[in-house]
């Protein structure tokens, strides 16, 4: 299966960008030792020697709190995206296996957490909630967008409720529990990989535009937050746009190769789309 | 009872049904976890105040206000029922204007960018989508690959790269506002130029990602159905290739539809964030300075219109989708 992804030149273009940008977030606070927080430099300074994507309105080292909120941002992707896929997958399995009643109701509560903006949801909790971690965001944004891999999981699951092993297993008396983790979840196995790419993906999103509005965690640094703080600080105006554009920039590209990942793995384990 | 009827009467009663759940969850998410909402705001307030007796009118001023003094039930049906009546109680911020009031303000030049945006980004990108799907060849080998690239990346990060682009590096365009400043607000010709050199960027950063996924969605769809049966069929029959690509095109639109119903909120949300980037004077703005001053009914009062702006939206799209839809004038009434 490696083997397969590798021939992909869409999923491995994805993974060499994600790569990179994880090896910057894991590698450059060791190899700097600073602290992202220290006031040591001058407002708005330009890219230089010392600060190589300047200071930010704090006077802080953009290069430093950028590979630090680069983690924080990637840490909430992807615990908001386990906690979605986990919900989406109860949810979307057992409305489509059991169906009738359940799957109605199921699905009723599905649709209306489409209707209703998970972000509104999201700003409503975030701004009763006085001192959020990222992982409180984190949590938040995984209650909140579950409903997507729900609907798709559902619709997986309906289309195999009637395959003959599934008869098999009903009349050799498995449990409903027992059906649907032996023989329905195998088979959706590849899609819950590529749902929570996208949910990683949509969780970065997320993240960085409850931090803009100013909801997101109220402790450390993410790439949302340094976009709060430059707006706040009329960067855009001011015209530093280092303390801007590289953190769009990383919020863009992560994106991008999560959807390129996604999109080429769409193409292996969906042959009617190879061409 | 005509199936249309049918249709409508059963969306109607679904909407009806999210919109007191979606009032519901505005009500009690912020009392449920903060429990009286009051005392967080004095406790806010009155920080640094040593006069108690000042600190105990204010509180029950709030009470008041809040209508904490009454049963449960009773505060939420005054709360649903201000939705009607045009009240959403006193913004802090802005304290003694009314939230309704500085709403009213914001909302048009919000809709004055979303809906536009929101109507050409669609259009756009279902006719390039369905261009790239019929024509292939280089026409789809060189957009495909851009749209993807644009629509993968969110409104707010897009409107940040174009404002660097066209408003600070080019200087072409204004970084922030919604007109001039220092002009008033009027019918006239260099106020209606100023407005829409302002509106250019964010309307842009909306229609650009838009129609990126739109047509992605679109390609797809109308590949899969110049695929189909039907289209060799009538192929077959000599039917005339405009015809066929009216069927394919209207079958392939049709989940577009739905594709916008379903992801309304996402484009909405990420339109307010697109106002936080041009300072642009709408709703989005409005949220970002309520958060900032802490500013809770203010805040509560975007979030319901938000809500409920979506809300219509979406049940208007369902009812335009059910009237073009042959399936359900002619046979089905089910859910879609």
């Amino acid at each position: 299966m490696i083997k397969t992804l590798k021939s992909s030149r869409k999923f491995m273009i994805g993974f060499i960008i994600l790569g990179i940008i994880l090896s910057f977030t894991l590698l450059y606070p060791i190899l700097d030792g600073g602290d992202p927080f220290e006031m040591d430099g001058m407002r708005f300074q330009p890219p230089n020697a010392e600060y190589k994507l300047g200071t930010d309105n704090f006077g802080r080292d953009v290069l430093l709190e950028l590979s630090h909120a680069a983690r924080t941002s990637l840490y909430v992707g992807a615990l908001s995206g386990v906690i979605a896929i986990i919900i989406g997958l109860i949810v979307g399995l057992f409305a489509g296996y059991v169906g009738g009643l359940l799957d109605e109701i199921l699905t009723f509560i599905t649709n209306m957490f489409t209707i209703i903006p998970p972000f509104i949801i999201l700003i409503l909790i975030s701004m009763s909630i006085d001192s959020r971690g990222a992982w409180l965001t984190a949590m938040v944004i995984g209650f909140t967008s579950w409903p997507w891999t729900a609907r798709a999981v559902r619709a997986q699951a309906t289309s195999l409720r009637n395959r003959d092993h599934i008869y098999i297993a009903k009349i050799s008396g498995f449990s409903v529990a027992k059906i649907i983790l032996l023989e329905i979840l195998p088979y959706v196995a590849s899609y819950v990989v590529m749902a929570f790419i996208i949910q990683l993906a949509s969780g970065i999103l997320q993240e960085s535009a409850i931090s803009m509005l100013g909801l997101g965690p109220t402790s450390g640094v993410s790439l949302g937050m340094m976009l709060n703080w430059s707006i706040m600080a009329e960067a855009p105006r001011i015209g530093a746009w280092w303390t801007f554009i590289p953190a769009a920039g990383i919020v863009g590209l992560v994106t991008f190769s999560l959807y390129l990942m996604n999109i080429g793995m769409d193409e292996i384990f969906n042959p009617k789309l190879r061409s | 009872m005509s199936n249309y009827f049918k249709y409508f009467l059963k969306k109607f009663g679904w909407y009806m049904l999210t919109f007191v759940i979606a009032i519901a969850l505005n009500f009690a998410l912020p009392r449920l976890i903060d429990g009286n909402p009051v005392d967080t705001i004095m406790a806010r307030i009155s920080k640094g105040m040593t006069d108690s007796n000042s600190i105990k009118n204010m509180y029950d001023n709030f009470l008041r206000e809040f209508r904490l003094d009454l049963p449960i039930w009773q505060q939420f049906l005054y709360y649903f029922t201000g939705v009607f009546r045009g009240d959403l109680g006193t913004s802090f911020g802005q304290y003694p204007r009314e939230v309704t009031d500085i709403i009213r303000n914001a909302l048009p030049w919000t809709i004055a960018l979303q809906l536009p945006a929101i109507i050409t980004g669609w259009l756009l990108g279902n006719i390039l989508g369905a261009f790239a799907a019929y024509k292939k060849g280089v026409f789809d080998k060189v957009i495909f690959p851009m749209a993807l690239f644009i629509s993968s990346i969110p409104f707010f990060i897009f409107s940040i790269l174009l404002l660097y682009g066209f408003a600070i590096v080019a200087e072409i365009f204004p970084t922030s506002g919604s007109y001039a400043y220092g002009m008033d607000i009027e019918f006239s010709i260099p106020f209606i130029l100023s407005a829409i050199r302002h509106h250019t960027l964010p309307f842009l950063s909306i229609v650009l990602v838009m129609i990126g996924g739109q047509g992605i969605g679109m390609r797809e769809m109308s590949i899969y159905e110049l695929n189909a049966d039907y289209v060799k069929y009538s192929k077959l029959m000599g039917i005339r290739e405009s015809k066929i690509i009216k069927y394919v095109f209207r079958n392939a639109m049709l989940p577009q539809i739905t594709g916008l119903v379903l992801s309304l909120g996402t484009v909405i949300a990420g339109g307010l964030i697109t106002e936080i980037v041009f300072s642009y004077q709408g709703l989005g703005t409005v949220m970002f300075e309520a958060i900032r001053g802490r500013d809770y009914p203010l805040i509560s009062g975007c979030t319901l219109i938000v809500t409920v702006t979506i809300l219509i939206s979406s049940f208007l799209l369902d009812i335009i989708y059910g009237f073009i839809d042959p399936r359900i004038k002619a046979a089905q009434t089910e859910d879609n």
